[in-house]
């Protein structure tokens, strides 16, 4: 069933290249149509998987026997989540972009090419095929902020793409290592991530080979120090492309440094654990920080993007049951909320202001003239923040107390973090909605076009979204945690003992 | 099973959603709908406290079901004499406060949810039980307090709201990470098994145990929490905020915030801090109550030295909240050597909570006269603004002389029987402190008839001629706060009944 | 001494002579039954005769299943070899189809049958076993390069690229010759296998390291390694594109082809190691260090390239250095591995200079900044541009990247020690630098806007449908590369 999600949305692909060119309403109905019925598909098959604590095959055919490889499709609690966190931000990204005017086709094209690859690497349990829809992703993002981006587009677009490319060949390397030092001791060579995460490789090749994986996928979940493509590739995206990067993309880095680096190689992360916390924590505090002191609307949003992420590895970096749970989730309610601060920012303000210099919407009063996009923006600000009733915050308390137990220092200086995170969140609320400077002379003889529909109701989806997960997390964590606390599961050899309870 | 609290926080929560959806335009209707609420939310407060056995100290009105069972998290709601009197007091606040911003025209649907959900925060605070749970409140609390400052306030709001909001939440990330720290050693989030543990002792052990860190752990972990609730009171040094954000909000919602905000800290002191950490308590005691002597002392002289109203009646709220945290802290000495100190501690912690709804009722009511008079002097407020007022207003200056001298103390109102019982109730356990803390009493008293002075008394200013005199609807409004602190004065049984069996359960509780 | 079997050779030698019949037939109707007709419609003829011939002579290779060695190692024919020359015969086609839109020349019988007999000295290349047979096809197919080259009649450049390949190609061939004569002193033999018994024992005579190292310069010359490659960016840039892509394409197959039978059959003992920290001198650090050279300068260089032909040549060298990381490792697995990722080169290769060709036709030049707007005016083409310069900047699901995993993972599993992954960690961060050069060409087709006034891009039917195809071959490999390693 959920093999459709992917199905479904590369033949929503196939048919807007076949739609006559000029038609873009066709075009926007189709991507929407094909985006609702890929999140529907991925909701259902979620609820319809009995235990998520297990591996359930969705199909496995040999690919490549010689080396291996199968076509894989499988999920577990943890891709359930993140599977239902894509068809979320999918169709909410094209709400968010129903104003896109220009070769409206091709963008929605390029755009399900990028979700349908998301949904691939969520669902692989094949390395080969998880690796191949990794890497598959990266062109439709390139194009998505080349052509269709603002401020420094290309350059964005570049850094972007040739950081990710650059990641995924340091995973490459890592996988090829791997692959072969299994062959050796399996007998055959195998792909398999199951088989694979049984292999007990040898201390000191994993001593090395982790943290070029772990960096490889790190890079996309914007890791300090290799997160200088988030904000400038954040900044350059349309609406829709950043709502994509902060709201998937970047979780796929995350998902593949749990789902491939760590499992494959337990003794590497226990050797590498406190240099990941430590980046994980510099990541928090330099993001927020940074943040702070942006001028530009979007690029406050994009650093607090890797502050956020921060959190996710510093729950990667914990190796307990909790620690991990909270990554899982703050995956999602990143995801969740990013998507929407970027919505805000994109597409509600700068389509409407064509600017995103708090100078300038300092003077424009926007909380009154778009009072919607300013509650918006506020109710996102206050999830972002991590205040109780939210995703963010059953996350990131989560990843806390599975830090406290491993790195209390730095759970400490991560509370700095979110501390400045509070800070630049005001900071943007009442730089760009609420704030006291004088008004400049009216310049726009046409007020702002109101908030659509659209807007409003992907706004609204989000928003519950998190709401949701924030005062039951238990719908995600029944999904999640059984991975982590089955003695069976890939990852029981990474939980060390005296984990949580 | 019943459902009291769970729809007396919803209530106005709801009713916060609807007045937001109503739109600017139907400024009546948004108005009476929102007092319509906060008076249902009366009417179910006073209810409660008609049904409150108060005998029984333990918890009533419990709902307990799970909520996230693998973090431990339940929603859990119980009052007990505490509990029920703060729900009484911000039952009792908001429609005041509401009242008071009758003639606000600025975006008024947006002002009245966000009091509306103000008042929700406050209810869920006061009634949760697990700290999940009571976090959730004590977060969404504040954010509607920011945006009231932030669009509503005086000139320099935006500094004001922004200060308010980062000490609150510094406070309130530290207290957050404490209690994860208590969560992942006990596996517990909930305050009265938190309590039983500390009792027994298990609480430090397994701090010590699963974090390592052995003796200093415990005592981290309450600093953490203990900065949470300091900042919210606020105690000196952590007060920097308070004084501007009081005088720049405007003054319905300073009502608000002196009257209930502030009392969610002491509240957070004595259903949390005193509980679960006596022992680390104990061995910081004296610093401790160097702190709340400071807080009393300097906040009187930092009073005394203001040229504004708000900031006077700002500083003399830090000042109150004072007395109250001087009991607390006394209240957990080990008192050797003292006749009767369960009966010592019972009247200190009688009279901190009592001085917890006094001032509340009085601090709300004095900003309620700021706010009166600044509607007559068109936004001045300051001490030198005004003068031989008593001529002109008599009425107003009489009912004001009233609320002013309920601040302070005098016999026969209500202030003066919380104050009363605190010193009562600390002499024995702490003198030292108790005595210095007399100072605070004496300037307290000075400032404030300065404060007469200056504005009622002296010289006319002249420009203030027609200076009109309380409506019979002002009067009205001011009326149940100028009788309460009567009643109070004279009968503070009224309080003390419902909470006496509580408190001497809690000083069971720190007697160990 | 047995009598020569001529009914055999030509036996074996069947899709060689259908091709030289080939030949013939389309030079002579060219001469006569087209004289005066259009040059479209000699090129469709033509290009149609060519192709028949072609198609027969593949299918021919193709179904036999012989496994023959005639004159002690001078032709031998088996399915690897025949397989290959399929392949090359594949590339033929694909070519032609690309040149029939041409303008460049008016002498399209000469030209197709050039082509053909290039095709014809790759084949017997890669069905011998023996130097001498190897020179000599080398040199029969140079010298049809060389005059393709130099096709276009109305372009210095292409007449400047032509001599200068032909210069290069000539000291090539006397490096070539040179070794080979010193293989012959030491062993006594021309026959790769008897040459590799002869030099057994032999330990490191000096002679026969300059054997050595002359035989890897003569072919790094062949298939334009560093530093032996000047001449290919002038030489793609300059010649015709479609002779471009040939040189580009069949060549490279059957030129890595012998290049590993020469080394694997005939340098038996010698091989030396290039393993890190494990170095032993033979012919293994030789090619590793120019296989490292060609990475490292090939990708480097094409990042400042302004034509996208001068960019393809530096890549094509970039190629040539993973290709070699296949040669090094020596394993039946890696010759594989290093076959697929030649002939799926190849077919990339070859779509990519198509576009090209077709771009260069309608706007006048090559230069990157020609594409600009591509995606609008001609959407088809521009899309086959992008899986082909996707697979070779090695992005699945396409053949370019299945080709680099494959030998990828064949050359590390050389050994026991992962001693060969420092070669891999310099291709594989080299191949993400060429990310960037591909990207820049597709930015200019999808990303740049065209002048207004750009009009649509006129594809030409057929050239389309083989682009088409090779498109649809790229992602076939990629997705299913059992189809192509089943015959390797």
């Amino acid at each position: 069933m959920l093999a459709w999600t992917i199905y479904i949305t590369f033949i929503g692909v196939l048919v807007l290249m076949l739609l006559p060119r000029d038609n873009a309403r066709a075009a926007r109905i189709v991507a929407l149509l094909t985006a609702i019925a890929g999140c529907v598909v991925a909701f259902v098959g979620a609820i319809q998987q009995a235990n998520p604590g297990d591996v359930t095959t969705i199909v496995k055919v040999p690919w490549i026997p010689s080396i291996g490889a199968n076509y894989y499709l499988a999920s577990d609690g943890i891709s359930l989540v993140l599977v239902v966190l894509t068809g979320l931000a999918a169709v909410s990204g094209i709400l968010f972009s129903w104003n896109i005017e220009k070769r409206t086709k091709e963008f929605f094209a390029f755009y399900l090419a990028l979700i349908g690859g998301v949904y691939g690497v969520f669902l692989s349990f094949d390395l080969l095929l998880l690796f191949v829809f990794y890497e598959l992703t990266i062109i439709p993002k390139y194009f998505l902020i080349a052509r269709w981006g603002s401020t420094r587009k290309e350059y964005g677009a570049m850094k972007l793409a040739l950081y990710s490319f650059v990641g995924s060949h340091l995973v490459l390397i890592g996988l090829i290592a791997a692959w072969v030092v299994a062959k050796g001791q399996l007998g055959h060579a195998s792909l398999d991530l199951i088989e694979l995460s049984k292999v007990a490789f040898p201390i000191a090749f994993q001593h090395w080979v982790f943290p070029l994986v772990f960096v490889g996928f790190a890079i996309l979940a914007g890791m300090w120090p290799f997160h200088t493509w988030a904000p400038t590739g954040h900044v350059a995206a349309p609406t829709a492309g950043s709502m994509l990067l902060a709201g998937v993309v970047m979780k796929l880095g995350a998902y593949g440094c749990l789902r491939v680096a760590m499992v494959l190689f337990p003794e590497g992360v226990r050797e590498w654990q406190w240099a990941i916390a430590a980046l994980a924590v510099a990541g928090i505090i330099y993001g927020a920080g940074v943040a702070l002191v942006q001028r530009d609307f979007k690029f406050v949003i994009g650093y607090s993007s890797v502050s956020h992420m921060g959190f996710v590895l510093l729950g990667l970096a914990t190796l307990n049951t909790i620690g991990l749970d909270g990554a899982v989730l703050q995956m999602f309610s990143h995801g969740i909320i990013a998507g929407l601060l970027f919505g805000v920012v994109g597409r509600m303000v700068y389509d409407r202001t064509h600017t995103r210099d708090f100078n300038d919407l300092e003077t424009m009063q926007l909380g009154k003239l778009i009072p919607f996009a300013g509650v918006t923006f506020v109710i996102a600000g206050i999830a972002s923040m991590g205040l109780p009733g939210f995703s963010g915050f059953v996350a990131e308390f989560q990843v806390l107390m599975g830090a406290w137990t491993v790195f209390p220092k730095l759970t400490i200086l991560s509370g700095v973090g979110i501390l400045i995170g509070v800070a630049y969140t005001l900071r943007a609320v009442q730089k760009g909605f609420y704030s006291d400077a004088p008004p400049k002379a009216v310049d726009h003889e046409h007020p702002f076009e109101p908030i659509t529909v659209a807007e409003r109701f992907g706004a609204v989806m989000l928003i519950g979204a998190s709401l949701v997960i924030g005062l039951f997390p238990g719908l995600l964590m029944n999904w999640i945690e059984p991975c982590f606390n089955s003695p069976l599961s890939m990852f029981a050899r990474l939980l060390v003992k005296g984990g949580s309870q | 099973m019943n459902h009291w609290l769970t729809i007396l926080t919803l209530v106005p929560f709801l009713g916060g959603i609807v007045i937001a959806g109503l739109g600017s335009e139907r400024k009546n209707l948004v108005r009476s709908l929102a007092l319509a609420t906060s008076l249902i939310g009366l009417g179910g407060a006073l209810c409660m406290w008609l049904h409150f056995d108060a005998k029984n100290g333990g918890l009533q009105f419990v709902e307990k079901f799970d909520w996230v069972s693998s973090l431990g998290i339940q929603y859990f709601l119980g009052v007990d004499g505490l509990g029920l009197l703060m729900v009484l007091l911000t039952a009792i606040v908001t429609p005041l406060a509401i009242l008071a911003s009758w003639r606000m025209d600025d975006r008024p649907h947006v002002y009245h949810a966000l009091i509306l959900w103000l008042q929700a925060g406050l209810f869920g605070t006061f009634t949760a039980l697990n700290f999940f749970h009571w976090f959730l409140f004590w977060e969404l609390g504040l954010i509607p307090a920011f945006f009231l400052i932030k669009l509503w306030g005086g000139p320099k709001r935006s500094p004001a709201a922004t200060q308010f909001f980062i000490y609150t939440m510094v406070g309130s990330v530290a207290l957050l990470l404490s209690f994860l720290a208590i969560r992942l050693a006990t596996g517990s989030f909930d305050f009265i098994e938190l309590a039983a543990m500390a009792k027994s002792g298990e609480l430090a052990t397994k701090l010590g145990n699963v974090l390592g860190w052995k003796s200093q752990i415990a005592m981290i972990v309450f600093f953490g929490a203990f900065l949470g609730f300091a900042v919210k009171v606020p105690l000196i040094p952590f007060h920097t905020w308070l004084p501007a954000a009081y005088s720049e909000a405007p003054s319905p919602v300073t009502m608000l915030l002196t009257g209930v905000m502030s009392k969610m800290g002491v509240y957070g002191f004595l259903r949390i801090l005193l509980p679960i950490f006596p022992d680390q308590i104990r061995q910081v005691l004296t610093p401790l109550l160097w702190l709340a002597v400071a807080t009393i002392v300097l906040s009187a002289w930092a009073a005394f030295a203001q040229r504004d109203i708000k900031r006077i009646i700002a500083y003399s709220s830090i000042n109150h909240l004072g007395y109250c945290l001087l009991a607390l802290f006394a209240a957990t000495a080990v008192a050797t050597g003292v006749n009767n100190s369960d009966l010592q501690k019972a009247a200190a912690l009688d009279g901190a909570l009592l001085q917890m709804f006094n001032h509340g009722l009085t601090a709300s009511a004095l900003f309620l006269f700021v706010a009166l008079l600044e509607r007559r002097s068109g936004g001045l407020r300051g001490l030198d603004d005004f003068g031989g007022l008593r001529k002109i207003i008599p009425v107003f200056t009489g009912l004001m002389g009233i609320a002013i001298f309920s601040s302070l103390g005098l016999p026969g109102l209500n202030g003066f029987v919380g104050e009363f019982l605190i010193f009562k109730g600390v002499f024995p356990l702490a003198p030292w402190a108790a005595a210095i803390s007399t100072i605070g009493l004496l300037v307290t008293a000075i400032f404030l008839l300065t404060l007469i002075q200056r504005v009622f008394c002296g010289p006319l200013n002249e420009s203030w001629v027609k200076m009109p005199d309380f409506t019979t609807a002002e009067r009205l409004l001011v009326l149940p706060s100028i009788a309460l602190m009567f009643v109070l004065g004279i009968w503070p049984q009224f309080i003390l009944g419902a909470v006496d069996a509580t408190v001497v359960k809690l000083v069971q509780q720190l007697n160990f | 001494m047995n009598t020569v079997n001529y009914l055999q050779i030509l036996q074996l030698a069947a899709p060689e002579t259908i091709v030289t019949l080939t030949v013939l037939v389309v030079l002579s109707a060219d001469l006569t039954v087209l004289r005066g007709k259009s040059i479209a419609a000699r090129f469709n003829v033509g290009a149609l005769l060519a192709i028949l011939g072609c198609v027969s002579a593949a299918l021919l290779a193709f179904m036999r299943h012989t496994e023959a060695n005639l004159f002690n190692g001078l032709l031998v024919v088996n399915p690897s070899s025949d397989f290959v020359k399929v392949a090359i015969l594949a590339l033929t086609v694909f070519t032609i189809l690309i040149s029939t839109s041409g303008k460049f020349t008016d002498h399209v019988g000469e030209y197709l049958s050039l082509i053909l007999l290039g095709t014809i000295g790759l084949m017997f290349l890669v069905s011998t076993e023996d130097l001498l047979m190897v020179f000599i096809a080398l040199e029969f197919a140079s010298l049809a390069l060389y005059i393709l080259t130099a096709f276009n009649k109305h372009n210095e450049k292409s007449a400047e690229a032509a001599l200068k390949y032909f210069l290069f190609g000539g000291m090539s061939a006397a490096f070539l010759l040179f070794g080979f004569s010193l293989l012959y002193g030491i062993s006594g033999s021309t026959n790769l296998r008897e040459i590799a018994i002869g030099i057994v024992g032999k330990g490191f005579d000096p002679l026969l390291l300059v054997a050595l190292v002359t035989t890897v310069i003569g072919f790094g010359f062949k298939v334009a390694a560093v530093p032996f490659h000047l001449w290919a960016p002038d030489a793609y840039e300059g010649a015709p594109t479609p002779s471009a892509a040939f040189i580009g394409s069949g060549s490279k197959v059957a030129s890595f082809y012998i290049l590993a039978k020469i080394f694997t059959l005939g340098f038996v003992g010698v091989e030396g190691s290039a393993v890190w920290h494990g170095y032993l001198s033979g012919w293994m650090p030789v090619v590793a260090i120019v296989a490292a050279l060609s990475m490292v300068l090939g990708n480097l260089t094409a990042i400042v390239q302004l034509s996208a032909k001068r960019m393809l040549a530096y890549s094509a060298i970039a190629h040539a250095g993973y290709m070699l990381l296949g040669v090094l490792s020596n394993t039946p697995a890696s010759a594989s591995a290093m076959m697929f990722y030649v002939i799926t080169y190849a077919l990339t290769t070859i779509g990519a200079f198509g576009v090209v060709s077709v771009v260069e036709e309608a706007t006048g030049g090559d230069a990157i900044k020609n594409f600009a707007g591509l995606s609008k005016r001609a959407p088809g083409l521009s899309l086959c541009l992008m899986i082909f310069l996707l697979s070779l900047g090695g992005i699945p699901p396409l053949a370019g990247f299945i080709g680099k995993f494959f030998l990828f993972s064949a050359v590390v599993s050389v050994g026991s020690n992962l001693g060969l992954l420092w070669l891999v960690i310099l291709a594989i961060a080299m191949s993400a630098v060429s990310f960037y050069y591909y990207l820049r060409v597709l930015k200019a087709a999808y990303v740049e806007d065209a002048t207004a006034d750009a009009p649509a891009i006129k594809v030409p039917l057929l050239t389309f449908l083989a682009l088409a195809l090779l498109a649809l071959l790229v992602i076939l490999f990629g997705v299913a590369p059992g189809l192509l390693t089943q015959f390797l």
